[in-house]
């Protein structure tokens, strides 16, 4: 992926950030991570609500959103990014423990990129990321440039 | 990516063709895989129009998509496949040789889930794509269901 795009990841599990972190990193993917532990956070963020920590003028995100959240849950933060002009452009990449077929469905509906479902094995959720890693370490990955204006 | 699941490559290169499918096999996905030449065969397909193979109903379908192509472009498939309220939900990977800023930003506004620009080296190309099939290997595709407005050609 462009080496100046950032990573989002938005998941309340402490435990979940740090696996996928470390298993992102072992393949290799070098982009710049920043963690949200609720939907709240991610959405001020990206909509540049929060004095403290707001998306830059012009940058490339790729965001990984867990579902079960509090405050804000993922489908709402997708419901916003998706119908935001700006940040629709954004890659979202589901990454959650509900696998419901209906809930799959909604998602893609949604705009999501992919849905990926956290396997509750421990090795199996290492592997999966370490898939999810080597692909976004892949070169010729683009995410586009997102500018200021569009949200508010 | 269930088993069941197609994997639909639109791609007027044979030889590209060819490597698409050998790398993703290679990654261990053994999903069945429709070759398009163009980007009219990829919608007729889609469409369920036209006399060749047209999709059926209920089934999982992914599309690896070429920007440039005969007749109809990438751009184009991706745009009208994400107009329609039930295919707009198939996750479109675009697979490309085109490197260029605008050409990624709109591709993204249209809703495609990812980006590929082709490396120029053979190995380089197998070596994504077949981290390409790693990742399909991990995440959920969805159903497609029931037929499209645009039907009435269909005998």
């Amino acid at each position: 992926m462009n080496k100046d795009a950032v990573i989002l990841i938005a998941e309340d599990d402490p435990g979940h950030i740090e696996l996928v972190k470390k298993n992102l990193w072992r393949s290799c993917v070098g982009n710049n991570i920043l963690q949200f532990k609720d939907g709240q956070e991610i959405l001020d963020f990206l909509f540049k609500r929060d004095d403290k920590a707001k998306r830059g003028e012009r940058s490339f995100y790729l965001l990984l959103l867990d579902i079960r959240m509090p405050k804000v849950d993922g489908q709402e933060v997708l419901r916003q990014i998706k119908e935001d002009e700006e940040l629709r452009k954004i890659p979202v990449i589901i990454l959650t423990t509900t696998d419901e077929a209906s809930e799959v469905d909604r998602y893609y509906e949604m705009g999501c990129s992919f849905y990926m479902i956290k396997p509750a094995d421990y090795n199996k959720f290492m592997e999966a990321v370490e898939n999810l890693g080597a692909f976004l370490s892949l070169d010729g990955v683009r995410v586009p440039l997102i500018n200021g204006v569009g949200a508010s | 990516m269930n088993k069941e699941g197609v994997i639909l490559i639109a791609e007027d290169d044979e030889g590209h063709f060819e490597l698409i499918k050998r790398s993703l096999q290679r990654a261990g996905v053994c999903n069945e895989i429709l070759r398009f030449a163009d980007g009219q065969e990829t919608l007729d397909f889609l469409f369920v129009k036209g006399d060749g193979p047209t999709r059926e109903p209920d089934k999982e379908y992914l599309l690896l998509l070429d920007i440039r192509m005969p007749k109809i472009d990438g751009m184009e498939v991706l745009e009208k496949v994400k107009n329609d309220s039930e295919l707009k939900k198939i996750p479109v990977v675009m697979l490309t040789t085109t490197d260029d800023p605008r050409t990624i930003d709109r591709c993204h506004k249209l809703g495609c889930s990812i980006y590929i620009v082709k490396p120029v080296e053979y190995q380089d190309f197998a070596e994504a794509v077949r981290k390409v099939g790693l990742l399909l290997s991990v995440v959920e595709v969805p159903q497609i269901d029931g037929m499209p407005k645009a039907k009435g050609v269909v005998k």
